[in-house]
């Protein structure tokens, strides 16, 4: 049989491209001298290599596998560009204070990605390389998206900007709550619950992830139900009123029905869990769009992913990644809850989600400066274990453009779900108030609440009942560069 | 009935103390300040009245007090808010917005629903005030 390239041995290119095995490094995928253009997508990826094997080979077959390159050389790499389209290790540094571990940067040419498809970034960057054999973990830390491939996307649907003007508020972080309990209740008992919610002064409530049409309450005796609630609150209250109307079905189809049903019936918001995937996240952003309608994202299962520092994607990226796919909000984080959140990561995924540009910003894990090309902000949703009480830590840490969601924090209040509600939108006030004034509401916050409860029992009561619940425990995703101090330090 | 519209209404109604450093808080940040009225406080009634032009140039919060204050002369017995807005780019919108005058009598809405097929219904919801003409509501 005639072997590929034996007639041209002495020829340097036909000698790398003669068939066999070679170390990805020496297949192009690494080079230290590369300077990344302007145009170039770039990835920080964490690589655990396995023993025996080179950083900036590990790093190199990230690059290979994640672009053009298979185990083996193909003599059909020479009828392309291949030069250009191979991604490049350009730098591999080991991770401060974790031994074997290393962060490794990647370049990508913009020509290897469909303008405005999140499904094809990810197949590309996350598609084949997790399970790579000499790889012990691979984590998926940052991604810088150059200007030029940001404005192939249309970006959230509403954004922050134009979400506070539909609801005309201002100047405060708006206040949800999910009703719970989440499974169970019947259409009629649950818009019970949502009528309760709004009118005592919460602008939102919410479906949790896994309300999508069970016997006990099919989907439409929800929305029909709920919509009778946020109307009626409306009314008592003068204010734009909204419910999430979960409309995560099993088909596209179910999910436009849905939609169409929320938008039939006047509703502000609907709502989709991550779960149904990227692709189906874009087509409801372009319904949203389309629709007037402000699109609220729960990031169902996630943690699957985000939260072991070792392997996975960090949800920088997957905040990213929901910018350019187009929803209005994101749950990412409420640092004092019940679930995992560094104040410093946590307070990295809301600049991510909001600001128009972040500078690279080391201790909140940002390690590129991202321009978003004037792509709208997201509102980012701080649900899970918080309480009135908490109310100067949540306006420290996460600023005015976020939602808090109290669900138990509300429903739970012991006069009721109305009251409950009241105490947190009264205590959201005075503490916003406060600031305003100058005053120094990281240490004079409790006073400042007290001082509040004094005309307003509700708040008095859930003072009482949660002032000192505090959900303390180390967290896993946490900065490389910098000591990490905890919530209640 | 209460209207919460605005970003202080669960609290009591604000002093000229307290208005007047929320108007400090805005003029620090740049953003333009102004007054506004209105006799049809529903919720998408998006454009009330003016009371003059937003105050680009008047940097000093006694000087924006003073316009509030006529506005309150003027309209005892309306709903009146101020505004801060902010034209840094990707804002261009308004900052903070809260009610600082409301009528003596808040009549409230009342919630129209008009039966369609099935279930459905379509809600729409009306100021008791705004069946009288305008300048005659409150």
């Amino acid at each position: 049989m005639k072997r590929i390239g034996d007639r041209t041995a002495s020829n340097p290119a036909a000698e790398r491209y003669r068939a066999g095995v070679l170390k990805y490094a020496q297949m192009g995928y690494w080079d230290s001298g590369y300077r990344p253009k302007e145009t170039d997508v770039l990835a920080l990826f964490r690589i655990t290599p396995q023993e025996g094997v080179e950083p900036s080979e590990a790093a190199a077959a990230v690059a290979g596998e994640s672009s053009t390159a298979t185990w083996t050389v193909v003599w059909t790499d020479r009828l392309t560009a291949c030069d250009r389209y191979r991604a490049k290790a350009y730098k591999v540094e080991p991770v401060p204070t974790s031994p074997g571990q290393y962060f490794a940067y990647i370049a990508y040419d913009l020509d290897l990605f469909e303008p405005g498809s999140v499904a094809n970034l990810t197949a590309s960057i996350i598609g084949n390389v997790f399970g790579f054999k000499p790889l012990k973990a691979l984590r998926l830390e940052d991604m810088r998206l150059p200007a030029a491939y940001v404005k192939t996307f249309s970006g959230p649907a509403t954004g922050t900007i134009v979400e506070r003007e539909r609801l005309d508020k201002f100047g405060r972080p708006l206040l949800g709550a999910t009703v719970k309990p989440k499974l169970g209740l019947s259409g009629k008992n649950y818009g019970r619950v949502v009528y309760e919610a709004l009118q005592g002064g919460l602008d939102f409530t919410k479906d949790d992830e896994n309300i999508n049409s069970q016997p006990f309450m099919h989907w439409r005796d929800r929305f029909l139900n709920c919509m009778e609630a946020v109307n009626r609150a409306q009314a008592a209250s003068g204010e734009v009123k909204g419910h999430y109307l979960n409309v995560t079905a099993a088909t596209m189809e179910d999910m436009y029905e849905r939609a169409e049903f929320a938008k039939q019936l006047g509703s502000v918001i609907v709502m989709i869990d991550l779960v149904i995937g990227y692709t189906a996240i874009q087509s409801m952003a372009r319904w949203a769009r389309k629709n007037d309608m402000i699109l609220h994202l729960h990031r169902a299962g996630h943690s699957t992913y985000t939260r072991q520092k070792n392997h996975g994607i960090s949800f920088r990226v997957i905040s990213k990644w929901m910018r350019l796919a187009g929803v209005d909000h994101l749950h990412a984080g409420t640092i004092v809850g019940k679930l995992e959140g560094d104040p410093n990561t946590v307070q990295g995924f809301y600049n991510v989600l909001r600001e128009p540009l972040n500078p690279q910003d080391l201790q909140r894990g940002i390690f590129f400066e991202q321009d978003w090309a004037g792509l709208p902000g997201v509102m980012p949703v701080a649900s899970g274990g918080i309480h009135a009480g908490q109310m100067h830590q949540l306006l420290t840490y996460l600023g005015d453009d976020t939602v808090l969601q109290f669900g138990g924090g509300t429903i739970g209040h012991p006069m009721g779900i109305a009251a409950g509600a009241t105490a947190n939108r009264v205590a959201l006030e005075a503490v916003v108030l406060a600031r305003n004034e100058g005053r120094d509401i990281w240490r004079e916050g409790p006073a400042i609440l007290a001082d509040a409860a004094k005309h307003c029992t509700p708040l008095r009561a859930a003072l009482d009942t949660w002032g000192e619940v505090t959900f303390d425990y180390a967290s896993t995703d946490t900065p490389d560069f910098v000591p990490t101090p905890t919530a209640a330090a | 009935m209460r209207l919460t519209q605005g970003t202080f209404s669960f609290l009591p109604d604000l002093t000229d103390l307290q208005i007047s450093s929320q108007i400090e808080y805005c003029l620090q940040r740049g953003w333009a300040v102004s007054v506004e009225h209105t006799e049809d406080p529903h919720p998408r009634n998006t454009y009330w009245e003016m009371y003059g032009n937003p105050m680009f140039d008047l940097k000093d919060a006694a000087g924006i007090m003073r316009e509030v204050d006529e506005c309150r002369r003027t309209f005892p017995n309306r709903y009146i808010k101020v505004n801060a807005f902010d034209s840094t780019r990707g804002v261009e919108s308004l900052r903070l917005s809260f009610i600082v005058a409301r009528p003596q009598e808040e009549p409230g809405f009342e919630l129209l629903r008009e039966e369609g097929p099935g279930r459905e219904v379509r809600y729409s919801m009306r100021s008791y005030a705004t069946r009288r003409p305008e300048g005659h509501r409150y």
